[in-house]
């Protein structure tokens, strides 16, 4: 198993949240110090610098127009760590395609961060989340078809050393697609895609031997996303997909009493505030699923989940805390709960959680909890029946 | 329930099933329906079939309708009611299209209006009026859901809509509904940058009917629109938002009948 540390990179020095009818789309940049916001974007790249050095890899993202995410271009990001880390791979979950547009815009950059960092490069593409949907005034009703489209482009960018192509699709049209410089890894570099319950796009996502990832799910969801990836894997006799990622939140301290402060702070980024015409923009859902929303099923859904607290999180296996031991454990306990998984990616600093714990925290993971998951096996092949 | 002279089927037309209502008897009439669908259900369409036999189409994505993935536009969908206006064999008919439907019915006017004997806008979208930075139309998308209804409806308690209690056939059309309207309608924002300077090859004597509160597009939207066709009238009905159709009912039939006449 390989441990990836995260921040969302946050701007958590707002008013009040009473006072403030949105963390995200509407939020006035006046509320946004740039004297505070320089130390935050500094700090975070040094606490990523570290994962280097404590033997973590390191895992960034990219949202618009919030508060929890001053990432807003996680390329600019992987190109200063592609150069000032040594070991670490590196992968960004994801580049929104949905949202930015020009694929082969993106096959560039993560071409040329690829050779800068010499092959430790990810390339993780999703959709894009709801409210940044009018950020980008991207068309909600199919970023999915979007994305796909976009990741098959990109993969034929790739791979295509003998010249230029013409692409004439749904959502782009290229001509004289000649991606220089080509990666560096061959044929390119592992393509992550993330998702949740829509089983159908697992099992494309494993049938193309990419890597699945999901964020912050309690572990009987999880199980059933993963199991579609594998079956899937089988299905298609593939020798070894990408492998499955789960993000949990993650404090790890000397003392469960440490850990549970650290792990109440984390909880900020489980109570952000979006006000409902950003949270669900028409067709970003499909049909079926906004059926149920009308009759009422997912209301104070979130709500709820916030009210249980936090044991009810750390048993779902959305938050793990504790002394290096129990954390281990945990996450033990969530890879058997869930047929075992590749990645753990660790969101191991949110909100006003400062850097001395969080470099306290990673620390403690990197040298206690890591070596006790480190040999943990990864996605293997289901065993497929004999053919008589 | 459907009577003896209300029917609703399936054409195939343009390679794609469009559904097709009519009710009524006389004269035909084409009436566009609006993006929520809700003027099918409305009393004044009763009235309205007492003098005319009212075809009411889905478009693709509305209703039962078929939405093949090729559609991107307004301008796309006029060009598929073309088909089913000829296929119909419709001819020297009124049109009456609301809201969305106003859109689309001029829309369908600019690129041939041999077919229709008068045509009546109600409070539509379609066309882009001021600068870069003017909200020609609220932005609906982005407002919180009890802004849209004060700004559509001019007494609120008439938009309210009880969701958990409809059957799920009919919350599918809702969901679907707001979908394709995302579809066509995200952007450009509820308009076709070319509809403009194609309205004056409508011909044909033309009504633009309008609520007086709407506040989604506003009555000075509707006398641009009325300005842009040649000969067109401007008449708003009061204490009426988006629809006043359905909030006035009784003066918005005097006016059409008034016009129809």
């Amino acid at each position: 198993m390989k441990a990836w540390h995260f921040t969302e990179m946050p701007y958590p020095h707002l008013p009040p949240m009473e006072e403030l009818p949105s963390m995200r789309v509407t939020i006035p940049s006046k509320l946004y110090d740039p004297k505070i916001g320089a130390d935050l974007y500094n700090r975070y790249l040094d606490e990523h610098l570290l994962a280097d050095e404590l033997g973590l890899n390191i895992m960034l993202n990219e949202h618009h127009q919030t508060t929890t995410c001053l990432d807003a271009a996680a390329p600019l990001m992987a190109a200063i760590l592609a150069r000032q880390t040594k070991n670490a791979r590196i992968c960004i979950l994801g580049n929104p395609i949905a949202n930015r547009g020009d694929p082969i815009r993106i096959a560039e950059e993560m071409a040329v961060i690829d050779n800068i960092s010499r092959g430790r490069l990810d390339v993780g593409i999703v959709r894009g989340v709801p409210y940044e949907i009018f950020a980008a005034n991207t068309n909600p009703t199919h970023t999915l078809e979007r994305l796909w489209e976009g990741v098959d482009l990109i993969q034929k960018a790739w791979t295509t050393h003998d010249g230029p192509f013409n692409f004439e699709g749904r959502f782009t049209h290229r001509r004289m697609v000649n991606v220089w410089p080509r990666p560096y890894q061959s044929p390119h570099p592992m393509i992550w895609i993330t998702g949740s319950s829509d089983y159908d796009n697992i099992r494309k996502v494993a049938s193309r031997g990419f890597v699945f990832a999901t964020f912050l799910q309690p572990h009987d969801k999880v199980k059933l996303m993963f199991d579609a990836y594998r079956s899937t894997m089988a299905d298609h006799g593939l020798p070894g997909g990408g492998g499955v990622a789960f993000m949990p939140l993650v404090y790890t301290a000397e003392t469960e009493e440490e850990a549970e402060k650290g792990a109440t702070q984390l909880l900020w980024y489980m109570n952000t505030k979006t006000p409902p015409q950003f949270r669900n923009p028409p067709g970003y859902v499909g049909v079926d699923v906004n059926v149920k929303a009308l009759q009422g099923a997912y209301t104070g859904r979130t709500d709820a989940v916030r009210a249980k607290g936090m044991d009810y999180l750390r048993e779902q296996g959305v938050l793990m805390y504790g002394n290096p031991d129990s954390v281990a454990k945990q996450v033990k306990r969530y890879y058997d709960l869930v047929g075992g998984f590749d990645h753990l990616l660790m969101m191991q600093q949110a909100g006003h959680l400062d850097h001395k714990s969080v470099v306290s925290s990673m620390t403690l993971f990197a040298k206690e909890v890591y070596p006790q998951i480190k040999d943990l096996p990864g996605t293997k092949m289901p065993k497929v029946k004999a053919v008589a | 329930m459907l009577t003896t002279d209300q029917s609703k089927t399936l054409i195939h037309i343009s390679g794609m099933d469009i559904e097709l209502e009519r009710r009524g008897k006389g004269q035909p009439l084409l009436l566009l329906y609006g993006e929520e669908g809700l003027e099918p259900e409305a009393p004044f369409i009763d009235e309205l079939a007492k003098d005319f036999e009212v075809f009411i189409p889905s478009p693709p994505g509305f209703g039962n309708s078929e939405r093949p993935d090729w559609l991107r536009s307004l301008d796309d969908i006029a060009y598929i009611y073309l088909d089913l206006i000829e296929k119909l064999a419709l001819k020297n008919v009124p049109v009456v299209g609301f809201s969305l439907g106003g859109w689309l019915a001029a829309e369908i006017a600019t690129k041939d209006d041999s077919f229709i004997s008068k045509l009546v806008l109600v409070d539509a979208y379609g066309i882009k009026v001021g600068g870069p930075y003017d909200r020609d139309i609220a932005d609906f998308w982005c407002l919180h859901p009890s802004e849209v209804l004060k700004l559509k409806w001019h007494d609120t308690e008439k938009g309210k809509r009880d969701f958990p209690s409809m059957p799920e056939e009919k919350l599918t059309i809702v969901a679907r509904n707001v979908e394709s309207l995302a579809r066509f309608c995200w952007e450009p924002f509820m308009h076709n940058p070319m509809l403009k300077g194609r309205l004056h090859r409508i011909k044909v004597p033309t009504r633009v009917i309008w609520g007086e509160q709407d506040g989604i597009v506003k009555p000075a939207y509707g006398k641009a629109y009325a300005d842009a066709i040649p000969g067109a009238m401007f008449q708003s009905i009061p204490n009426a938002g988006h629809f006043p159709q359905l909030e006035q009912p009784e003066a918005f039939m005097t006016a059409l009948r008034e016009f129809l006449r």
